[in-house]
């Protein structure tokens, strides 16, 4: 119809601008029943659901929320929580009975039924739980189904809708007819459709959950690698907590027709608004929502690398660890350096710490899911440092850590007895070889190179015998 | 008490009457429609020699089922030749074909109406209650006043009788199809005419050709009746064997209609489920087998 309709990879410029907000519900309020707008009225004031179920149902109440462009939005609730009829408002199929939607920037309530269709063939398509595909077409008039409603030449929309197919995954697939295709193929074939109509909003209603686990999952990655490609503004309505926390940039949480909270995975995940949401992420996975951020503690054996070996050495005796992480100046992640390493240093009377530093600590950035930190947890004895972009440590996450954040052992990420792993060379010894350079440099400084050889032979014994 | 009566019949009566009167020309319209349509479809299957009436008949049954359906059709056809009804089952024929389609041109877009507006359904499901229990003897009274003796009383009779399965099997074909499919079509801005044309009607046409396969059974059954207002053809012929007690034509004529019922039945039947031989031939062109990707799922091909 429009400009918009012709350029695929491109995000439309829309001139109603503070539009960052592709989606806004404002109010929302649907009831079924005789008399909708006397239960909204009641409800309003403050009836529950229950003490207006005399005059029907009211399936969605008090709905505000505003999707930003280029996000993946999850409505998330168990069935009769009014997820379904939520999205069915957001594109105009069911009427609100009050509150506002907008679309783009939009009023789209209210507005006649000539004007709602196109908004819905520009602005905003939907993806359907039993795919809805026409089975009397192929898979590429399905696909080319938006476009051809847009009025596209058919020439065009079936080069378009190619581009699409192959896109999605289907290519070699193009002139079967739907139920000729695996239940994962044919949603492919629906979101597909769903794409190539080009709009900027696409609505997703339980789209994955009449699928395998496994197609699932695959279509899930799927999902959020088009969406990196294509910049989509992704409203997704599901039952399944996992998928939710998968998906979603934020998470609206409804139960009972309201919304319970909205926030971030991690967010619901930590900060739960209350004991049901709490109840329904007990079993989430924790490990593919949770990352590295939200479980690091605090680095507190660290040395800068000018800081030299003795204050390394001091450093891990205080805190009875094996290991210290070095930073350069600029504070930036430099590596790690182990305790005999730094005793020999000491020993031997050098003092540049950079010829012992260690590369072989981990380092993630900061929204790696745990799940991804398991591996390296189990291969290295090294807590896993996490460093941000500009290679600044942020923090570091032992493997007792991780495992109680896996296993939710605590709600409480503060600091964990046990942070470092512990010291292999027994404190004694530190303290002892500290104590001795210490009196060389206050008394015997011209005696730097002669006191470390006659105290050799026995610490190199006792070290060897620590070693064993 | 014995005094009291509801005058309905008179009513009725007197509302024909009126009608009569004041619409004659447009039952005179009507008359000369029907009677031309009757007329050209029935100058078409009686005009060619009969070999080739049999031949088409025989096409399109091999089209539709089967070469068996084929040699049947023949053997059948070959029958009514053989009893010497040819025309008066050619007559019937074009009788029942012409009401057929006008009882079919009036029942599914009133199905469709119904489907769409439970308002309409809920007017429209008590008339055909009516038109389809009363005996349909009773049509004939008033068609016979408004048209006179001939075919056209009869056609008109035949339509209004067969007309309700059209009309109940066209709604709930259309009531039944997914409603998330017609939801995607709303969800993608198609207006209610393109959800109807491209998506209703298409995934309710079986439902909708069961319907048609009854309004013809339906309009053959009526036409017999029919022969009584003088609609001739084979119903003239058994309403003849009726007054004389002729057991041989009574039968021949009935083994006519039993043949052009079955013939009929199979092929609407066969054109319901849309699983033809020439279907299967044409669908077979067009796909020259699958595509040899992967049947599982293929992997994902990203930008």
């Amino acid at each position: 119809m429009s400009d918009i309709t012709h350029t695929p990879e491109t995000v439309p410029a829309t001139p109603v601008a503070p539009s960052e907000i592709a989606v806004k519900a404002d109010h929302l309020y649907k009831a079924f029943g005789r008399r909708p707008h006397e239960m909204v009225k009641r409800i309003a004031a403050g009836a529950s659901r229950s003490d207006v179920s005399n005059l029907g149902v009211a399936a969605v109440i008090d709905a505000s929320f505003e999707v930003k462009r280029g996000e993946i939005f999850v409505v998330m609730g168990l069935s009769g929580s009014g997820k379904s009829t939520l999205i069915r408002m957001l594109n105009g199929l069911w009427e609100t009975t009050s509150g506002t939607v907008t679309v783009g920037g939009t009023d789209i309530t209210g507005i006649s039924a000539a004007e709602l269709r196109d908004v819905r063939r520009q602005s905003i398509s939907m993806v359907f739980q039993h795919f809805a595909l026409l089975p009397h077409r192929t898979v590429i008039d399905n696909v080319a189904y938006g476009l051809e409603i847009q009025g596209m030449g058919r020439v065009e929309r079936l080069a378009r809708a190619q581009t699409i197919i192959d896109l999605v995954g289907l290519g070699g697939w193009a002139d079967n007819l739907p139920s000729e295709l695996s239940g994962g193929m044919q949603q492919r074939v629906g979101l597909g459709r769903a794409l190539a109509a080009d709009t900027d909003v696409l609505l997703m209603d339980e789209a994955f959950s009449a699928l395998d686990p496994l197609i699932r999952r695959e279509m899930q990655e799927q999902l959020i690698e088009l969406q990196e490609a294509l910049g989509k503004t992704i409203i997704f309505i599901t039952h399944d907590l996992n998928e939710a926390m998968f998906l979603g940039d934020r998470i609206a949480v409804m139960r009972d027709g309201r919304i319970v909270q909205i926030g971030t995975p991690e967010e619901i995940l930590t900060d739960p608004a209350n004991d049901y949401v709490a109840q329904f992420v007990q079993d989430v996975d924790r490990a593919r929502v949770l990352t590295a951020t939200s479980v690091m503690e605090p680095v507190r054996s660290v040395v800068t690398k000018t800081a030299g070996p003795r204050a390394a050495l001091r450093t891990m005796r205080d805190l009875q660890t094996s290991v210290v992480f070095v930073l350069n100046r600029d504070r930036s992640f430099a590596g790690i350096v182990r305790d005999r390493d730094v005793l020999k240093m000491v020993k031997a009377g050098d003092t540049d710490l950079r010829t012992i530093i260690r590369d072989d600590a981990t380092t993630v950035s900061p929204d790696t899911a745990l799940v991804d930190l398991v591996e390296p947890s189990v291969g290295s004895d090294l807590p896993i440092a996490v460093v941000d972009a500009k290679n600044r440590l942020l923090g570091v996450i032992p493997r007792v850590t991780l495992l109680a954040a896996i296993g939710n052992v605590t709600t409480n990420t503060g600091t964990l007895p046990i942070v470092e792993p512990p010291s292999t060379v027994s404190i004694s010894i530190i303290t002892e070889t500290l104590r001795d350079t210490e009196t060389h440099t206050e008394t015997h400084t011209e005696a730097l190179t002669e006191t470390p050889r006659v105290t050799e032979t026995p610490r190199d014994t006792a070290l060897e015998g620590a070693e064993a | 008490m014995n005094d009291f009566r509801i005058p309905l019949g008179t009513w009725i009566a007197s509302f024909i009457d009126w009608i009569t009167v004041t619409f004659g020309f447009v039952f005179d319209f009507i008359k000369v429609i029907v009677d031309g349509a009757f007329g050209g479809v029935n100058f078409l299957l009686v005009a060619p020699p009969f070999y080739v009436i049999i031949a088409l008949a025989a096409a399109l049954g091999l089209a539709t089922r089967g070469w068996k359906f084929a040699v049947g059709t023949v053997i059948g056809l070959g029958l009514i030749l053989g009893v010497n009804q040819w025309e008066n089952a050619m007559a019937t024929l074009a009788l029942v074909l012409v009401a057929s389609i006008i009882a079919i041109a009036i029942s599914i877009p009133l199905g469709v109406l119904a489907a769409k507006s439970s308002a309409a359904s809920s007017i429209i499901r008590p008339i055909l209650d009516f038109l389809q229990t009363m005996p349909a003897f009773v049509y004939l009274v008033p068609a016979l006043i408004l048209f006179r003796v001939g075919e056209v009383p009869g056609i008109v009779a035949t339509i209004i009788f067969a007309m309700a399965p059209g009309v109940r099997l066209t709604e709930l074909g259309i009531r039944g199809v997914d409603k998330e499919v017609v939801e995607a079509g709303q969800a993608f801005g198609a207006s209610p005419w393109r959800i109807l044309r491209q998506i209703q009607l298409p995934l309710a046409t079986p439902t909708i050709m069961a319907g048609i396969n009854q309004v013809i059974m339906l309009s053959l059954s009526m036409v017999v009746i029919a022969g009584m207002v003088g609609a001739g053809a084979l119903g003239g012929e058994i309403v003849a064997s009726l007054s004389r007690l002729d057991v041989a034509l009574g039968f021949e004529a009935g083994f006519a209609v039993v043949i052009l019922a079955i013939y009929l039945d199979r092929i609407t039947a066969a054109l319901g489920t849309g699983d033809t031989p020439l279907g299967r031939m044409l669908a077979r062109r067009k796909a020259p087998g699958l595509p040899a990707a992967s049947v599982s799922a293929p992997a994902p091909a990203l930008v």
